[in-house]
């Protein structure tokens, strides 16, 4: 298989000191959709801007479409369609007017255009509010003009940055299958950045975990989650824990992976449903009361704890901290 | 001939905002119809004192408050360039093929246009009030385009320091900053002759005062094409190196995503 998009090694660091990416690499198949999945700041965002020449690597190499990004921007820029965090829309212009600059950007002119530009506001239902501005759109229907413009030149390489962020869950639901169709559809690449677990898993066929500018991760979904063994469990505990629990249950039989944050804790266990009884019992023996208990096939949360070390909600409130 | 074509799409897009608010021109009106009548009425006669050209001050003033209605105007180019920055619409248009010459060019072209439209109202409003231009139609006419050319320089000015500061307060701060001592370093209020001699000299350098000389100079009766000329070609050059600086300022934005 081709690889349409690649990113070796890249070292990015902003002015303040901040290691927005420390050595990330990974490559993405020819028409595949491919995941960078992460908490917020992990330096998913970075990555797309090297990779669609908003941004210049400080180290390493990366091309699209097996162009080079720093050498030959330019030609990047024809070859990829962005859809970026956020939105790139004009909201003093119409809908129909932000497709069609959007067009002549890349050098499209006539009826070819206008053509075009219809097809996409049909497409993506914004047919009625066409020429309407867009500053009175919805969030969704802003969302599905980021991506219209993004399509306008029929790019082979898509870059969707966190495409469902702020949406409602059923405008998400109805994005998911839009961004679905478009992988099928003439064999165009699809690079999108999430911080929504459930996300990576619906659309994408491979992914990447990224923490901390690198990745820790990578594989097809179900790849990452057969490499764990087993269920996890998952006990919402009813007070602060005290004492050494964790080597109680690290003792027990079939369980593993033991990690407590707060008053939840996570295991996993080879078979879940025979190991709750025990847990539970050890807990009880240890004076610790217990609120709920879980037990769940493997997530690619669980999966996020394995290789960051950590649950992916404490990854993105350290990121929030980092922020502020 | 594709930065041509760019820019013209750009021109387009800030024209139609325009459009769609032409309230926007009128409220841009208000300060210099102030200066206009207000200040011409005040100090109407400042032209009695001894070494002042001329006997009417209104038809002194007007060619200056259109060369200075040219610049506030356009040093405020830059506020919408830091709202296209936060709202996204720079990074797309930064990761499409578009050259930055044209990004910047499409709002210097939309400034020039305003400003003519502004200076169209204001020397309207001047002979409403009494002045005369004695140079013609013609001369007139190069005042509407040594006004824009300022506009212009400034509007390319402001763009390159919004995508280096970034903030709508820090480049408030940056324009209040400049132009209003450079129109009182100019003659946009008083003949030269007349200034103290530190300011004279100061207005020698000033791109404003260089402005206000050829606009000037162009309606008066007895235009002295030399200083015109000369003036044009320093603020010609002035402007290639703004629009130079605002180009590359795009490498500072770039840096900073």
């Amino acid at each position: 298989m081709e690889t349409a998009i690649e990113a070796q090694r890249l070292v990015k660091s902003y002015p303040k000191g901040v290691k927005a990416l420390d050595v990330l690499s990974f490559g993405v198949g020819q028409g595949t959709v491919f995941a960078l999945l992460g908490p917020n700041g992990a330096g998913k965002s970075t990555a797309v801007k090297i990779l669609t020449t908003l941004a210049r690597p400080d180290r390493g190499r990366a091309s699209v479409a097996g162009i080079d990004v720093v050498r030959r921007p330019d030609a990047v820029r024809r070859a990829a369609g962005v859809v970026a965090q956020g939105s790139g829309v004009d909201v003093r212009a119409t809908g129909r007017e932000n497709l069609r600059l959007q067009g002549q950007l890349y050098g499209m002119r006539g009826r070819g255009l206008e053509q075009r530009v219809d097809q996409l506001l049909t497409r993506f239902g914004l047919g009625d509010a066409a020429d309407r501005v867009a500053r009175g759109y919805s969030g969704g229907m802003q969302r599905r003009l980021d991506i219209a413009m993004a399509l306008v030149h029929d790019p082979m390489v898509l870059f969707l940055d966190e495409p469902t962020t702020g949406l409602d869950p059923e405008v998400r639901a109805d994005m998911w299958r839009e961004i679905s169709g478009l992988a099928g559809e003439q064999g165009k690449t699809v690079l999108l950045t999430t911080h929504y677990l459930e996300e990576a898993d619906q659309l994408a066929a491979r992914l990447a975990i990224v923490d901390r500018g690198k990745v820790v991760a990578e594989g097809t979904p179900d790849q990452l989650k057969h490499e764990l063994r087993g269920d996890s469990i998952h006990v919402e505990l009813a007070g602060e824990l005290n004492g050494p629990v964790h080597g109680v249950l690290e003792g027990l039989a079939g369980v593993r992976d033991v990690a407590v944050d707060g008053r939840s804790l996570r295991a996993r266990a080879d078979d879940g449903g025979r190991s709750i009884p025990a847990v539970l019992q050890a807990l009880d023996a240890h004076h610790v009361a217990v609120a709920s208990v879980q037990v769940a096939r493997p997530s690619l949360d669980d999966v996020y704890l394995r290789y960051a070390g950590r649950t992916f909600d404490a990854a993105e409130a350290e990121a929030a901290e980092v922020q502020r | 001939m594709t930065v041509v074509r760019q820019t013209l799409y750009m021109t387009v897009r800030h024209l139609r905002e325009l459009w769609r608010q032409p309230w926007f021109v009128g409220v841009t009106l208000v300060q210099p119809v102030i200066w206009l009548l207000l200040f011409g009425a005040l100090f109407k006669r400042i032209v009695e004192i001894p070494g002042f050209h001329g006997h009417s001050y209104i038809t002194f003033l007007a060619p200056g408050v259109v060369v200075m209605t040219a610049m506030f105007n356009s040093a405020w180019s830059g506020m919408a360039l830091i709202d296209d920055l936060n709202r996204g619409v720079t990074a797309r248009f930064l990761v499409s093929p578009v050259r930055r010459e044209a990004l910047v060019a499409g709002r210097l072209v939309k400034e020039a246009v305003v400003v003519v439209i502004q200076s169209l109202i204001i020397v309207a409003l001047a002979l409403v009030a009494g002045a005369s231009f004695p140079g013609g139609p013609g001369g007139v006419a190069v005042l509407f385009a040594v006004s824009a050319l300022l506009g212009a320089t400034f509007g390319a000015l402001s763009n390159g320091f919004a995508l280096i500061m970034r903030q709508e307060e820090a480049l408030i701060g940056a324009v209040q900053f400049i132009v209003l001592p450079l129109t009182f370093l100019s003659s946009t209020f008083l003949e030269t002759n007349l200034m103290p001699r530190w300011i004279r000299h100061v207005s020698d350098v000033n791109p404003v005062n260089w402005a206000v000389l050829a606009g000037r100079g162009a309606t008066s009766n007895n235009p002295d094409w030399g200083v015109v000329a000369s003036r044009c070609g320093f603020l010609a050059a002035l402007l290639v190196v703004c629009l130079a600086f605002a180009t590359r300022a795009f490498q500072s934005y770039q840096r900073s995503v």
